[in-house]
Parts: C-alpha cells; structure tokens; sequence
C-alpha cells in the first residue's frame, strides 16, 4: 500500500502552472530523492505534500495510517527573526511537540530524545548557546535535530546538506541511511546527483514536467540522469 | 519616607491596588515577549484603543465596564489577528484604521452622551489610568485576580505550544501543530491582557507595560524561558516601584510604572552592550 499517491498533480503560484502532470507515489520505507534545476518546482511539491499550499489540480492522497503528527520536516528556508531569543535545546526540543498531544510539557523520554539527536548532529555542546549566534552550518544541524524529533513514520528533507561541511555532509547521509533502514520513509530534495543515486531507492527528476520517476537503478540507465550530471558537473 | 509607605500600605485599597498591579504585570510581560516576538507590537496597540472605545460604549449605557470591553476586544484582536495572516489587505493600515477609529468614537461618545461634569478628567482617566487603580472596588479586584491567573495558568500550560508558533510556524504547522488555534488562543489572551492593563495604567500606556519588560529581557537574556523568566521578573519590579513611588510622591499611577520601565529598559540596554562586548 502507498503512503502517499500523487495522481495528475498541478502546482503553481497564482492560477500558473510551474509544475503539471506529476504521478508517483511513495511506498513504507522508500527513501526517494527528489532532483531538478533551481526553479523547477521542487520546494513547492515539499510544501504541497506538507499541505502548506493548496493544489492546482490533481490529488495528493495519504494513507489512513499516516498523520501529519508523525512527519518530519526540514525546509530549505527558515527564516528566524534577528532577533530572536532562542538556545539550541529549546529548539530541537520544540520538533518534540507533535508528540505531545494534549500533554502540556515534554516527557523525560522526549528530552532524552533531543539529546540523541543533538549529539547525532555532533550539536551537544551548542545546546545552550542562542540560535542567532551560530554559524549557517550549525544552524542548519539545529533545524535537522528538530526534524529528527518529529519524525515517527516520514522525514522530509528540502537540501538538508546545504551549507554544511564535507565531514557533516558525509555522516549526515549515513545518519539518513540508517534512520530509512530503521522503517522511516524519507523523502529529500537535493542536487548532489552522486548521494542521491548513491542512497536513495526512488528518484524523481521534475523539470516544468515530471522527467523521471522510478526505481534508481533504471534512474541511472537513463538519458535523462546523464544530461543532468553532465550539464551539472560543468557548472561547477 | 518608610512611615509614609508603611502608613499608606496599612488601607485596604492600597493593598489590593498592589495585588491586583502585580498580578497585571506579570501577565502582562509574559504576553509581551510573545507579541513583540511575532512582531504583534502593533496588534496590542490597536486593541487598545478598541477597549477605550468599548469603555466609553459602556460608561455611556451605564453598563459593566469589564462586561463590555472585554468581548468586544477579544473579537477585535481574533479579527485583527485573521488581517494581519491574510496578507491582501494591509495588516498595518488596518490596524491603524481600527485603532484611531476606536479613540476617536470613544471620545465622541463621551463627549455627546456623558453625564459627568468633567469630561475631560474622565477620559484622561481612561485613556492615562491616572488613579483608577486605586479607585477598584473589592469585587473588580477579584475578577482581575481571576483572570490574571487563568492567564498565567493558560501560558504555562501552553508555555511550549506558544513557544513552537512563535519561532517557526511554518515548521509547527508542516508537523501537525495546529497553528491557527494556539494564534487565536493568544489573540484571546491579549484582549484579556490588555483590558485587564487598562486598569493599571490606562488605554494609551497598555502597550508600553506589555512591550517594554519583553524587550528590556531580550537586551540581556538569550533563552526563550530566561527572557520570560527575565521579562516577568523586570515587570513585576518596576510595577511595584512605580505603584509605591507613585503613591509616596502623589504622581499618576500609570506613567510612573511606564516611566520606571523606561528607565530599567535603558539600564538594560547599557548592561546588553557592555556584557555584549565583554564578550567579544
Ligand atoms: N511564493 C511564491 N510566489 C510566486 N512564485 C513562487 C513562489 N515561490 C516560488 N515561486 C516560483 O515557483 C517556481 C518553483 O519554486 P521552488 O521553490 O519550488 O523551486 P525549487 O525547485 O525548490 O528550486 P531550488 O532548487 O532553487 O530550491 C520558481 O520559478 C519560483 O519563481
Ligand atoms: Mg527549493
């Protein structure tokens, strides 16, 4: 049974189409990567699967089993007020929340919780520092920390490693693997075409029109994955 | 000096201004972060000069003051709330609208139908709170005890929910928080904040008890729970300074705690970029 079945989906900003015609669907513990040039759509499909943005057309279904309170998200922008009064563990903590319920603070479980995913993140010792004073990389494993504490059956990923340091990026994957193989579905947008085809066990390729989607191993059998990585590796 | 303070804190009156005062206060800073952190500085402004308007409605149909102000501001911050998350209209201009619209029927109303020889000392007492706290009764104390600590009650069972909307709710939405009722839960609390203010330090002096203790916190303290912690301490201190100095020296209640709050904020602001950087 699909998690989440995308038939005929139309996503676009004011009545314009950006993207149309996209199928897919995402079945238990899938890690699909999603790629496609800047602009293509992918960020606004992320926040159509979140239900932040309504739809042009088509339907996205969930499955029964799965509720918006067991999915994690990492955004590819968080924009946090300058100003802002914040420590780390407050923060990582708050992605805690949806488990909460009706329950008014957080379990001993629950904070035992963050402080894994804190140390997972290797942000330990950030935790009381204030969130406006860390670096876009720290910040960045903040916001993934948070993540992982509301995942309980999907994680959403927009560019998670963007902005973070070869060594971070690295485990930050294997770190991704291993949750996937612990029976959580992951869904990440991301332009390394290497990790991607790498770990993921579904690619969606969009551009203006859904490009690809299937399995990896026929991914990389593709014309299309080719052009992407040629035209890909000669801008960089 | 302290026989003074010792013989005037011996009447009743005086005794429950100062409970009710601190209680207001503490209230007031803990709303406060909130609203000057989701940049609702403005929406706490407006609503007001929503509560004087109602108030004057209500002094003119000699009804319950609190009976009347207190709904109608609360649906006035929940659709003021509702503007400002549309983004077509103007949130600001709106509120602009709403806010000088509401002072300028209030004192028309006032004017026109008031009873009272002294107008204009009745609206100065309205809208600067000059004595009025120390002019409650025992009943009025009771409902402002009430509601100040169904307030405080709210906002710490909340306190983390409230926290979760106000840093990201993009993220608290996206996971399944729901967002628009913990939005409306505080548009409610500010109403009942800010009508419950009026009485201490008047409708125009409302936003500086609610927005000055928060910033003062946030110039020193770097933790969502210690700028509460701070804002909620700072306010309550200044409150009571101002209330006893205001009694001591025979000044109007509510500038001398607003006074007072500007003067600690400035306090504050040295030590922030001193320590800031120290630091650095
Ligand atoms: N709020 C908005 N209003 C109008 N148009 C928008 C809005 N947000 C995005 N767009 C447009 O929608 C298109 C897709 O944007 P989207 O953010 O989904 O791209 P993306 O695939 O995530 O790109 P990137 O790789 O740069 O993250 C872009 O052409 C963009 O101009
Ligand atoms: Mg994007």
């Amino acid at each position: 049974m699909a998690l989440i079945e995308c038939k005929d989906v139309s996503l676009g900003y004011e009545g314009k189409p950006i993207v149309t015609g996209l199928n897919f669907e995402v079945s238990e513990g899938d890690y699909l990567c999603i790629i496609g040039e800047n602009g293509s759509g992918k960020s606004t499909l992320m926040k159509a699967l979140l239900g932040q943005k309504s739809i042009l057309s088509g339907k996205i279904t969930f499955d029964k089993s799965l509720d918006r309170k067991e999915i994690g998200y990492l955004p590819q922008q968080t924009v946090v007020q300058k100003d802002f009064p914040a420590c780390v563990r407050e923060i990582v903590l708050s992605g805690c929340l949806n488990g909460c319920g009706l329950r008014p603070f957080y379990s001993a479980a629950q904070k035992r919780l963050a402080e894994d995913n804190m140390k997972k993140l290797g942000i330990s010792d950030l935790a009381d520092k204030c969130y406006r004073e860390l670096s876009g990389g720290q910040q960045q494993r903040v916001l993934l920390a948070r993540a992982l504490c509301a995942t309980k059956k999907l994680l959403i990923l927009d560019e998670p490693v963007a902005g973070l340091d070869p060594v971070v990026t690295r485990s930050l994957y294997a770190l991704i693997k291993e949750i996937n193989e612990n029976g959580i579905t992951v869904i990440m947008v991301s332009h390394d075409m290497k990790a991607s085809v790498e770990y993921a066990s579904h690619i969606l390729h969009i551009g203006h029109t859904p490009l690809f989607f299937g399995k990896k191993s026929e991914y990389a059998e593709s014309d299309i994955s080719e052009l992407f990585t040629v035209s890909g590796g000669d801008s960089q | 000096m302290i026989q003074t303070l010792s013989h005037y804190l011996s009447f009743t009156f005086v005794q429950y201004a100062l409970i009710a005062g601190l209680l207001i206060s503490l209230c007031a800073s803990l709303l406060g972060v909130t609203l000057v952190l989701k940049r609702y500085s403005m929406i706490g402004d407006g609503l007001s000069h929503v509560a004087f308007g109602a108030m004057s409605v209500a002094a003119v149909c000699s009804l319950a003051p609190m009976a009347v102000t207190l709904p109608v501001t609360i649906i006035a911050a929940v659709i003021l709330l509702g503007v400002n998350s549309n983004g077509k209209i103007k949130g600001d201009a709106a509120i602009a609208m709403i806010s000088v619209g509401a002072l300028a029927i209030g004192y028309l109303l006032m004017n026109v139908f008031t009873v009272s020889t002294n107008i204009s000392g009745d609206v100065c007492t309205t809208l600067f709170g000059s004595t009025s706290i120390l002019t409650l009764t025992k009943s009025d104390i009771v409902l402002c005890c009430v509601l100040a600590a169904v307030v405080i009650l709210v906002y710490i069972l909340f306190y983390h929910k409230i926290f979760a909307v106000t840093f990201d709710e993009g993220f608290a939405g996206a996971t399944g928080t729901n967002t628009k009722l913990y939005n409306n839960l505080i548009a409610v609390v500010t109403a009942v904040v800010i009508v419950l203010a009026m009485n201490l330090v008047g409708a125009l002096l409302v936003s500086a008890l609610i927005i000055f203790p928060a910033l003062t916190a946030m110039r020193v303290f770097k933790s969502f729970f210690s700028v509460i912690i701070g804002a909620a301490v700072i306010s309550v201190a200044c409150t009571l300074i101002g209330l006893l100095s205001a009694i001591v020296f025979g000044t109007p209640v509510g500038s001398t705690i607003v006074v007072t709050d500007i003067v600690v904020f400035f306090i504050f602001s040295v030590i922030g970029k001193i320590s800031g950087r120290a630091r650095a």
